[in-house]
This record gives structure tokens, sequence and C-alpha cells, in this order.
């Protein structure tokens, strides 16, 4: 035995050398032009070719020693520390361990502005965090729950705030009104997008929705008499304390409340009120999920051919995915529009879009912790690695490799089923599981 | 009630653009009685099914469909869906067609769909938390214990159906496909890969849900032991066109029908064509 595992590692190296080599030659390849030549222009004005072989060794030299160190320990401990983890016990223990995490995530959530009250820059970062959530589960939805990958969300972050804005510029309605009717609206959006492509699946659907995104960011752009096109539209009505305006008049919310004005009221105000916006599509979500449209919608994910065998109307199913969805969307707009106090189409581009679809596939998708870990962790990297200004994207990018290799699924991958029959539930069963496995052995 | 026909098909024709699958073909199944459909493969019997369920609208013919109580369904001016939901025509699939990500359970659960969307109240009414949809879900969950208990599937009702071996699979379907209580119960091949034993089961599962339920059912099938141990009526395709319709032992003995499975000797083609 020891021999043989001997001659498997003496393999591993010449394999892991082999590797490294390659990817050495790769390295060599690419790099020879970006960094081996360069072209500078002359004393005359020409251009004159100078080369810099030595600092392209050094990268080639780096790239076969790190390579090398992947393949030989990282690489190795990785996949052990996986290969154990995988077995069915891990998956019961995560299912446990989110119940705390999500405990843990609301309560941060609701004492974040206590803690941050002084401190208006993380405030903000919460707020955004938070709205991003919001996104998220909307969009999880549509692309989690229904399996309808849309690339054009945005679109209706967008309805919804050019709602918000237009009808509390035009009719001076309260943002409480606004805020439903801005919903509505989006929704309708929703069940637009949605007509055409009832019969489109997968790349296709994909390939549409993203163009109807751009659609509307154009339309914004160009409908100048309505949208004010690239200038946006300002001084949008920010949100009142339930009528009380948040400044230092007399009738204002600190005056009532007797405490000494503080822009921070307002930022607090706005943070819980994205926070409960966001619990509330939580909360419709998971409800949802327990009724027969969303056990329809996972349905539809699944097969569709299979749902309309027996007697489920995908065309209702599909655009109530998408109207829902949107709805949801059209809230965040409206919130994002009354926060900003400013809005042009260039906060809506494809961008937007791509972070939130992000989240929720890199979440897990149809996962709602896994959504609010994802923007957290997103958004919150963003934040942290701003210092290194020039770094960030390459780390985002190794973050986002790390997540492909050991996380496929998104960081939240197990499903919770809807309905259980059997009382001892599917922690029990799993260790039952493996308890029969044992006598075989 | 025996006799009464639940499905009259008359002059269905199915064309691809110039591939005449199915062409000019009647034949109908009684109510409460196993009416097999056999042939060659590429005969058209998968066609026909797609064509009763509504998955392909037919090019010609009249599909009708007679309930219990007296009514009636055109089934060739209905989408699929409504063919399933109030015509109650329940299909399974050469293939097997599960929510493979979904547990067992909720497989029959969305097979209950319309009847616990009208208790949700379209979804308004269940997000509130209405106790009328509690009780209508905990009255599906019964039903779907009971179809469970039947195909022997009870121990894994949480377990995901993807993880189910494939005679297990075979079963969730057809027992996904009993919870909309259907009056014509269509399986295209429920025998596909099953052992001798799981087989046999099954031949005495579809005897027993014909006797306790009244089910109809058409089947789509290769495996001779199961049509002819079990059907009342066996229609043979060849080619598209009926070439027999019987009982099973007047099929068995059919020279067409020998000749269409095993083939002829060239002289006795001639002879098989003049007994027409």
């Amino acid at each position: 035995m020891p021999r043989e595992s001997e001659s498997s590692l003496r393999f591993d190296t010449l394999a892991a050398l082999q590797d490294a080599a390659t990817a050495a030659l790769v390295a060599t390849g690419l790099f020879i032009l970006l960094i081996g030549i360069r072209t500078e222009q002359g004393p005359a004005g020409a251009l004159v070719i100078s080369t810099r072989f030595g600092l392209l060794a050094e990268i080639v030299a780096a790239v076969f020693v790190g390579r090398l160190l992947v393949r030989r320990v990282i690489w190795r401990s990785l996949t052990d520390a996986v290969g154990r983890m995988i077995p069915t016990r891990v998956n019961s223990v995560a299912a446990h361990l989110a119940t705390y995490a999500a405990a843990a995530f609301l309560v941060s959530a609701l004492i974040a502005p206590v803690v941050f009250y002084t401190n208006r820059y993380w405030l903000d970062l919460a707020i955004l965090i938070v709205t991003y959530t919001m996104l998220g589960f909307g969009l999880n939805i549509v692309v989690g729950l229904a399996g309808l990958l849309d690339l054009g969300y945005v679109a209706f972050y967008a309805v919804g705030a050019y709602s918000y804005a237009l009808i509390a510029q035009h009719f001076g309605l309260s943002f409480w009104i606004c805020l439903p009717l801005a919903g509505m609206l989006a929704a309708v959006a929703g069940l637009l997008l949605g007509f055409p492509v009832l019969r489109l699946r997968g790349d296709y659907l994909a390939i549409v929705t993203l163009g109807f995104g751009e659609i509307i960011r154009l339309i914004l752009l160009n409908w100048q008499d309505l949208t004010g096109g690239p200038n946006g539209i300002s001084g949008i009505a920010r949100p009142s304390f339930f009528g009380l305006p948040f400044s230092a008049a007399d009738n204002g919310f600190a005056a009532t409340f007797g405490l000494s004005y503080s822009p921070t009221h307002r930022v607090v105000f706005l943070y819980y009120l994205i926070l409960a916006l966001a619990l509330m599509t939580n909360w419709v979500t998971l409800r949802l999920r327990r009724l027969p449209i969303g056990r329809a919608w996972e349905a539809l994910r699944e097969d569709e051919i299979a749902c309309r065998a027996l007697g489920i109307n995908t065309t209702n199913t599909k655009l109530t995915a998408f109207a829902m969805g949107a709805m949801f969307g059209g809230f965040a707009g409206a919130f994002f529009a009354t926060r900003q106090g400013f809005i042009s189409p260039e906060s809506f581009t494809f961008g937007e879009s791509a972070l939130v679809l992000a989240i929720v596939v890199l979440g897990g998708m149809g996962s709602q912790l896994g959504v609010a870990v994802a923007a957290t962790v997103m958004l919150g990297g963003f934040e942290l690695f701003r210092e290194f200004e020039q770094f960030r994207m390459l780390i985002f990018g190794a973050a986002m490799v790390a997540i492909v290799i050991y996380r496929p699924r998104g960081l939240v991958s197990t499903r919770k089923p809807s309905v259980v029959l059997h009382k001892p539930t599917a922690i029990a069963a799993a260790i039952a599981q493996d308890a029969r496995a044992e006598p075989a052995k | 009630m025996s006799g009464t026909p639940v499905l009259a098909i008359e002059h269905l024709t199915m064309r691809f653009g110039g591939l005449t699958a199915v062409s000019d073909l009647s034949l109908s199944a009684r109510a409460r009685e196993i009416t097999a459909v056999i042939g060659p493969n590429g005969a058209g019997k998968t066609t026909l099914f797609n064509c009763i369920t509504g998955f392909y609208r037919p090019t010609v013919g009249r599909l009708q469909l007679a309930h219990p109580d007296g009514a009636r369904f055109l089934l060739e001016r209905l989408p699929e869906f409504r063919i399933a939901r109030e015509a109650r025509v329940a299909r399974t699939f050469q293939n097997v067609r599960l929510f493979a990500g979904m547990t067992v359970l909720e497989n029959l659960l969305v097979a209950q769909h319309n009847t616990l969307m009208v208790a949700s109240g379209f979804t308004v009414l269940g997000l509130f938390g209405g106790s009328a949809y509690a009780r209508a879900e905990a009255n599906a969950i019964d039903k779907g214990r009971y179809w469970l208990d039947r195909v022997g599937l009870s121990a894994r009702a949480d377990d995901p159906a993807g993880a189910l071996p494939y005679g297990a699979q075979r079963r969730l379907e057809i027992a996904r496909a009993l919870c909309t209580d259907p009056v014509l119960l269509c399986l295209d091949e429920p025998a596909a890969g099953l052992n001798n034993r799981e087989s046999a089961e099954l031949n005495q599962f579809l005897l027993d849900i014909r006797h306790e339920h009244g089910a109809s059912i058409l089947l789509i099938e290769h495996d001779m032991g199961v049509v002819m141990e079990i059907s009342d009526h066996i229609v043979v395709l060849d080619y598209g066109t009926k070439i027999a319709d019987g009982a099973p032992r007047e099929v068995r003995n059919d020279p067409k029908v020998i000749a269409a499975y095993l083939g002829v000797a060239d002289e006795n083609a001639e002879a098989a064509e003049a007994g027409l």
C-alpha cells in the first residue's frame, strides 16, 4: 500500500509540473504582446519598440510557481475539505445553520441604524444593500422559482422609479399612494414583457428580456417631453413620516417629537422603509412558495410540458411570475426615486440588471437567505475593497471563480420543501438514511 | 356503464408536412375498460396520444370524450391544459417527466393545482391565511398520501422525485396522473424499463384501479405480456392506420398483426393481403 501511494504521489507531482508548465506557456503567449513588447513615443515623435523580456520572464515564473502551488497545496486541501463536506448530513446541518443565520441577519439588519447612527457613509451603504436585497427577492421569483432567465429586470426598477417621480410631481400625491401605483405600473410592464416572450425559453428568453431592458432605457432617454431625457427628473418629493416632513420647521418630524433636528432622521427612516419593503417582499415570496401558484412556478421551472399535461395554464402562470417580480422591482424603484430625489436613465443600465442577477445566482437560486447574503457580500465587498481600487475587480473575479468551482449552485443551495408529509423532518430522514447504509459496509 | 364509449375517435389524420403519421383512424375506448394501442415502432401510437391530449392539433378528425355524467368534450378544439383540467384526460410520458427537483409529495400537489387554486381564492385568500385553503391543502395531502400508499412510495414522500429509482419514478408519474381524478387515463409505455416483478405489480395495480375507481385506461405498450394479460380491447396500428381491433385473443391470431410484427415470407404476403 505505501509503495502504491508513493508512486501515485510521484505521478501527481509529475502531472502538477506538466500542468504548471502548460499554464506558463499560456501565460507567455498571453503576455508577450501585452508586457514583453511595448511601443513608446520616441524623442522624434515616432513610435519606438522597447522590450521588457525580463519582466515577462518574472511574470511567467510567477504563474508557473503559483499554478504549482495551487495544484499541489491549495487545490488538494480544498477538494479534500469539500469532499468531506459532501455527505448528506452536512446539508442537514447547513439547513440548521440557515435558520440561525437568517435570524442573525434579521437582527443585525434591524439594529444597523443604531450602530451606524453617527456614520452616514455606512448608513447609505446599508440602504444600498437592502435595496439590492429587495431587487434580488423580486428577481428571485422570476429566475429562481419560475426559472425564467430575465436579463432586463432593471426595466421594472426604472418603470417604478419614473412612475413614482412623475405621479408625485404632476399630481402631488404622497409617497404612500404613489408606491402601490408605481408597483402596479411596473407589474403592467411585466405583463407587457411577458406576452411576447411566452413561447421562449432559456437563451432566447434571456436575449429578448435583455432587449426589453434596453428599450425601456432608450424610451426614457428619448421621450424628452415626459421624462426629461438625459437630464432626468429632479426635485422629486422626499418621503415624509406619515405626513410629517423631515425638516427643521416647526411642523417637522423632529419638532413634533421634541427632538433636535438632524438630517440623519430621514436617512434612518429611509433605511427602515426599505427594510420593511424588503421584509414584506420576503414574506410574500415565502407565502407564495407554499401556495399552489408558487408550486406551479417551481413545476414550470422543472418541466413545462408536464405542467400542461396536469391542466396548469402555463401562460397565466408565467405572466403572474413576471408581473409579481416586476411589481417588487417597481416598489424598489419608487423607493430609489424618493431616496435620491433625482433620477435619470443613467441609473438604469444593463449593469444593474447584471448585478441583481449575479446576486440571485450567487446566493442560490430560489433561496431568500442566499440572496440577502449575496447582496451583502457583493455590495459590502465592493466598498470594503474600495481602497485597493485597481485590484477590486480582480478580487471580485477571483471570488466569482471560487464560488463557481466550490458552490456551483450558489451559496445556499438547499431547497426547503414547501410541504412535508412525515413529522420527522428531512434532517432526521437523512440521518436515518446514513444509519441504514452503515450495516451494509 | 360498461360498453358505452368514453372516447370516440373518428377519421383522425395527423400530417407533419409531407409525412402522414396517423391516417384516417377511427377507434373507440369503452368506459371502465383497459384499451391497449399496440404496433411496431413508428406506427403512430404516441402521435395518437398527443392528439388525444391536445399536444398536437389534428389535421382532420373528431375526438369526442364523454363523461359519466353525460358531459361531452370535443378534444380537437381544446388546448392541452383544458383537456387535462376540464375534459379530465390525464397522461404519462414515454420518457418520464417528473418535477425532479421537487419532492414526491409536491409532485402530487402540483397535480391538484386547479382545485387548490380555487381553494386559495386564486392566491389572494391563501396569501392572508384563509382557513378554507388550509383545509383544502390537508385534503390534497391526504389524497396524495392515498395514492402514494397505493404505489408503495409513502416512505419516500419527502425525497426529491429525481432521486427515486426508475421503476418508482414510473409509478410516481402514474400516481401523479391519478391525482387529477381522470375520466380517461392515458399511459404511454408504462412498463418500459421495468423488470418482470415490477411489470407484474403494475398489471395488478392497473386492474385494481379499474375495479375500484372505475377508471378508463388507454395504454400504449410494447410489452406483449402486459398487453395480453390486462387489456379488454386491443387496437393495432401500423404505418398510421388501424390494422386490427378487437379482444386480445382475436388480435393475437390475426395474420395481419403477425405480419406487421414478425414480417412475412414473400409467398405469404399476397395471401395475407388477399385476406383483407
